[in-house]
């Protein structure tokens, strides 16, 4: 790379800036190569693989229920439903039937995930635009969903709660009142989000018209979550593949059509808003029931190719596993929203400003793990 | 020069007793400059506690507490901690403007301190023509800043600086046009006869509307004057890394990170001083007590010092080209408006005087 | 007029933003989200299902319910748990029996995952609530976590 960037024939005001490893705005261990005209941005490459932990091959090594701990380790803000994913995914290959109370209580907890991420990334997507108090605002609100997972799963962040056939084990007493309280609290703290962040004139400068990408552009990116949504690309994988006791209940797709940054920032506080409204119609009826299904000790998938696809906090995470009938996989592939979400911030981002590049990256919200698996 | 320092009476009748004029003259500077200096840092590091404790309150944190009783003594701690430390520097850096870029920032301030009217004759330096002088030495700062962007070697400071240069450029007209308005107010750029005019009501109060006008566009160009959110592009964080100073470390970050904070209260005094009375107290209910002047002073500035925090803590951060915007299309129209407003007010005597 | 229209709706949603911070400001005697981490140790209180670190239980005899089946050491994902076992002669029943020699927990290995203590057929293995575990030599990181001379409980079996 630095060969070719030598060769390149450099008009004398363009020069070459190294955001990352080390950059407050990468969140995390991405260097970006921006090649810079005063403040315009002329490219972007990122520069992949520094955290790069061969997930996929440790895959190959492992027994399914060992699997899935090293999914809590991709996308670490959604790691409840990346577990869910390989857990489904053995699941039917092996046919199995998991309880209702199994699939109301992982998709609880798939939405209370996607809320912890959503306040997160609503923190650090303040702190990117400068603005520092947001930061605190929505850890205090994710520090309760986190108490509700150590509670019940054991962990705070690699929760490892699912195992093939169902949960590991059953939820904690208290598991009801506490999402019930969290619900209730959050409900008063997302207007505030609005009025602090969503409604002010410098953030809606800031995000207005940035970052834009187009629907078609989306699908030929293969954008996914609220990167696709927010160009009006409709691809909700809880909408049109539904999995666990997500055919149970009544929500909307976020949608929004202008393809910006405010766009995508949008549909993350209108998937909060579902994510609440899901939470709502389930947690009153947990069905009673088993919380597995017994498997075999060690567990055998028929020969064949099993796919499923879930949509994470990011977008739409696919297992692939091919199976050649022994206790390992053949070979597992992920298909991570990440990488594909970030194989677009070149696009999106030339011709605009340093502070553009900064705000279009918050909204693609960027896991490093998740990309570098 | 007459020094009108109503404290340093007895001192300077008992120097210019035991010594020839010419000495005491010098020694008497010499003491000025040391309670200067003492006041700047003694203000600076209580200026970083208090933004780090008010950043707590609004973020719902504790903030520091653990050095001294409440944390008071933490910034004292960090100072320590800062000489202490190793001054490190590029390779291929510029030395020579390298360490002289924190002294330009860091003796701007100093001399902007040494004409704010703390109290009534408690101002060392009564020049007067004391507005433009502020406003001339607020411009020598940001050469502090350009220098050590451009001298740092590093990219990333070069952006921060240059930014500055162009945020400065453009805010200092706002800030010079919003003081004018409020001199065609008063007459006179000197600040003591700012501070005697306001006797009859503060000069917000007397200009009413056009003064309110002017404040808030005093209040926006002068946080932009100090680099701080929601203009704070030369050192943005998450775009930046640390900006300008990236490559400081020890005292000489310290300076510049005092500077800041010593300017913010340079702006806040002078927002005071211009529109809110000076030390004066409201509706003169401690006329009889001088002193209290001092109290007044400071209370007043650090409400506004707490507004500009409140600011800081609250908004995010403009782009550049929005900066400019803000600048040349709403804030100068408004205020070459404003100013002309003002000029009627003033001509038809339609001004509030008690 | 929009120009001063676009300023007015800009300062209002500037001190809308305010007010919500203000509101913060003026409560936050008693809103501290954050807490005094070392001092508050000893009322810190895990949750009961906390995975802090995998310890094996022993009872007032020093006696532990480890038969040695080393279905743990089959279930760890990463080769965290070694056992070192040997065949003995049961002193009762004068029958061979398998025991252990050490339990050894490569904690620095470990990813919390929990499969060890569900795979443990004898609850011989529970988690520690514990969270403060850094150590100054790595070495202390390898634990042998049957306590010496400990044996397995009479009636355990495999
Ligand atoms: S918790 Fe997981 S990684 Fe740790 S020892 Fe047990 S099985 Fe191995
Ligand atoms: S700890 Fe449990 S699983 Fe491991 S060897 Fe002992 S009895 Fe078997």
């Amino acid at each position: 790379m630095e060969t070719a960037i030598l060769k390149s024939p450099f008009k004398s005001e363009e020069y070459f800036v190294n955001m990352g490893p080390q950059h407050p705005a990468t969140h995390g261990v991405l260097r970006l190569l921006l090649t810079i005209d005063g403040e315009v941005i002329k490219k972007v490459e990122p520069d992949l693989g520094y955290i790069h932990r061969s997930i996929e091959k440790m895959c190959e090594r492992d027994s399914y229920q060992q699997i899935i701990h090293l999914t809590d380790r991709l996308d670490y803000l959604s790691a409840h439903i990346n577990n869910e994913a390989v857990c489904l995914a053995v699941e039917n290959a092996l046919e199995l039937e998991v309880p209702e109370r199994v699939k109301v209580i992982r998709t609880i907890l798939d939405e209370l995930t996607r809320i912890a991420s959503h306040c997160l990334w609503w923190g650090v997507m303040g702190m990117d635009v400068g603005a520092l108090t947001t930061y605190f605002y929505g850890f205090r609100d994710r520090e309760l969903i986190n108490d509700i997972f150590e509670e019940t799963c054991g962990a705070r962040l690699t929760m490892n709660y699912n195992v093939p056939g169902g949960l590991r084990h059953d939820i904690h007493p208290n598991f009801v009142k506490r999402v019930k309280d969290f619900v209730a609290h959050f409900k008063t703290k997302l207007p505030e989000y609005d009025r602090l962040l969503t409604g002010n004139i410098i953030f809606q400068k800031r995000t207005k018209g940035v970052g834009v990408l187009s629907k078609e552009d989306a699908i030929a990116y293969g954008a996914s979550g609220p990167v696709g949504r927010g160009s009006g690309y409709s691809c909700d994988v809880r909408i049109h593949h539904p999995y666990s006791a997500l055919h149970k209940v009544n929500f909307n797709e976020a949608l929004q059509t202008a393809g910006d940054a405010f766009a995508r920032y949008q549909v993350r506080i209108q998937e909060m808003w579902e994510s609440l409204s899901i939470i709502e119609q389930l947690i009153d009826d947990i069905p009673e029931g088993a919380i597995q299904v017994a498997t075999d000790a060690v567990i055998k998938l028929p020969k064949g190719e099993f796919y499923q696809k879930v949509e994470t906090a990011r977008g739409e995470l696919g297992v692939f596993i091919i199976s050649t009938g022994t206790k390992n996989p053949y070979r597992l592939k992920l298909r991570s929203p990440g990488l594909s979400n970030l194989s677009l911030l070149n696009h999106i981002t030339v011709g605009s400003k340093i502070g553009d590049l900064v705000a279009a990256m918050a909204t693609l919200d960027l896991v490093i793990p998740d990309i570098d698996r | 020069m007459n020094i009108p320092l109503n404290i340093s009476g007895p001192l300077h009748n008992w120097l210019f007793a035991i010594l020839p004029p010419a000495a005491a003259g010098i020694f008497e500077m010499v003491i000025m400059a040391l309670v200067y200096l003492a006041i700047f840092a003694v203000a600076g590091l209580f200026l970083v506690l208090l933004e780090r404790k008010v950043a707590a309150w609004f973020q719902l944190r504790l903030g520091p507490n653990r050095v001294g009783y409440f944390g008071l003594m933490q910034t004292m701690a960090d100072a320590l901690k800062l000489v202490s430390k190793e001054l490190t520097g590029t390779e291929k850096a510029d030395k020579f403007l390298y360490n002289l870029a924190p002294y330009f920032v860091i003796i701007t301030a100093l001399m902007a301190l040494a004409v704010i009217p703390f109290s009534s004759g408690f101002q060392a330096f009564d020049i007067n023509i004391g507005v433009f002088f502020i406003i001339a030495l607020s411009s020598i700062g940001v050469i502090g800043i350009l220098l050590a962007g451009w001298s740092s070697n590093n990219k990333f400071a070069m952006i921060g600086a240059m930014r500055s240069g162009v945020q400065t450029i453009s805010y200092e007209l706002s800030v010079g046009l919003s003081l004018l308005t409020m001199i065609l107010l008063t007459g006179t750029p000197q600040l003591s006869g700012i501070v005697e005019v306001q006797k009859n009501g503060w000069l917000i109060v007397q200009g009413h509307i056009p003064a309110l006008i002017a404040f808030m566009i005093y209040m926006i160009a002068g946080t932009a004057e100090t680099n701080r959110a929601p203009f704070d592009l030369v050192e943005a964080e998450s775009e930046l890394g640390a900006g300008f100073h990236t490559e400081y470390s020890g005292m000489k970050f310290a300076y510049f990170f005092l500077a800041e904070f010593i300017n913010m209260f340079i702006i806040a005094a002078v927002a005071v001083t211009v529109f809110f009375g000076a030390w004066l107290s409201p509706f003169g209910i401690t006329e009889s007590i001088p002193w209290l002047g001092v109290f007044w002073f400071l209370a007043k500035t650090l409400a506004i010092v707490f507004l500009m925090m409140w600011f800081r803590w609250t908004f995010p951060r403009l782009r550049v080209d929005q900066l400019l915007k803000l600048e040349w299309k709403y804030l100068l129209p408004l205020n070459l408006m404003n100013i002309v407003l003002m000029a009627l007010i003033v001509w038809l005597n339609l001004t509030i005087q008690f | 007029m929009s120009y001063f229209g676009e300023i007015y709706h800009g300062i209002k949603t500037l001190l809308t933003g305010m007010g919500v911070t203000g509101r913060y400001f003026l409560t936050s005697g008693k809103g501290a989200i954050t807490q005094q981490y070392p001092d508050n140790r000893d009322t810190l209180q895990m949750f009961d299902r906390f995975r802090g670190e995998v310890v094996m239980l022993h009872d007032e005899n020093n006696e532990h319910s480890c038969t040695g089946c080393q279905k743990c050491e089959l279930a760890c994902p990463n080769g965290s748990i070694e056992i070192i076992w040997d065949r003995g002669v049961d002193a009762e029943t004068g029958k061979k029996k398998k025991f252990i020699e050490k339990h050894i927990y490569h904690y620095g290995m470990c990813t919390q995952c929990g499969l060890c203590v569900d795979a443990c057929p004898s609850n011989a293995i529970v988690w520690a609530q514990n969270f403060e575990n850094s150590v100054y030599d790595r070495a202390e990181l390898t634990r042998v976590l049957n306590k010496p001379g400990s044996k397995v409980r009479a009636g355990v079996e495999e």
